[in-house]
């Protein structure tokens, strides 16, 4: 699937967008934001503010008990600050 | 009915021409225009914003508010206009506007597109003033207005 960063997030992981798979036994928004978390220091550090970090899957928004199988596109933004 | 991304300014008076030209069923106009103020919400001085957005997921999400504001009130028509890019103090963000038989709908779709668009519409703003660029972190105020609409 397609991972996107935004605004402060994609500037703490380093990057707009890359193509993950993640392991078995990630079914969740929340298990998949654990499990980038230990990717590396840069996503720790992206991550850290934890179900702070809001989440959309193929463009909707999504909890972070949101199932993402099957999803093409996830994406993780700080809270949105737009109007 | 419509929601429009644009990177450059908008015209008020030209958008609720367009609007209202050749009707005569609309009692109320609601406009909104949301500005970019000259401070910081640090309290220093602002000289501009940069709105980064989710292309896409954007457009998708305005119109799901605006299918909403369409399912609660008796609406002529809506129009939402919102900018992305680098906006100057004193420049306008927004443009909410919304035409009704009566005023009471008008207002309240126009306050409630205002309300949800803030906390739902995958935008960010980042301000900057002479000390460099700094993230603007979202509001509880906020999210207390989007959350009153709730059901």
């Amino acid at each position: 699937m397609k991972l996107l960063y935004f605004a402060w997030v994609r500037e703490r992981v380093g990057l707009a967008e890359e193509e993950a798979e993640a392991p078995a036994g990630v079914g969740t928004v929340a298990e998949l934001i654990d499990w980038l978390r230990g990717r590396g220091p840069e996503y720790e550090h992206a991550f850290e503010a934890g179900p702070a970090i809001r989440a959309a899957i193929d463009k909707r928004h999504a909890r972070p008990d949101a199932p993402i199988a099957g999803a093409r596109e996830i994406a993780f933004f700080p809270p949105m600050t737009g109007g | 009915m419509a929601v429009r991304l644009q990177t450059e300014p908008f015209d008020l008076g030209a958008e609720v021409a367009r609007l209202t030209e050749g009707r005569s069923d609309v009692g109320a106009v609601v406009t909104f225009t949301g500005v970019c103020r000259n401070r910081a919400d640090s309290g220093a001085e602002l000289v501009a914003l940069t709105l980064e957005h989710y292309p896409g997921m954007v457009e998708e999400e305005l119109g799901r508010i605006e299918a909403e504001a369409r399912a609660r009130w008796s609406l002529a028509d809506a129009l939402v206009v919102h900018r992305h890019g680098r906006i100057l103090a004193g420049e306008p963000i927004v443009l909410v506007v919304t035409l009704a038989p009566h005023r009471a709908a008008a207002f309240d779709a126009a306050e409630f597109l205002m309300d949800y668009l803030k906390t739902s519409a995958p935008f960010w703003k980042q301000e900057e003033t002479a000390d460099g660029r700094s993230w603007v972190a979202s509001k509880a105020v906020d999210d207390l207005a989007a959350e009153r609409w709730k059901k």
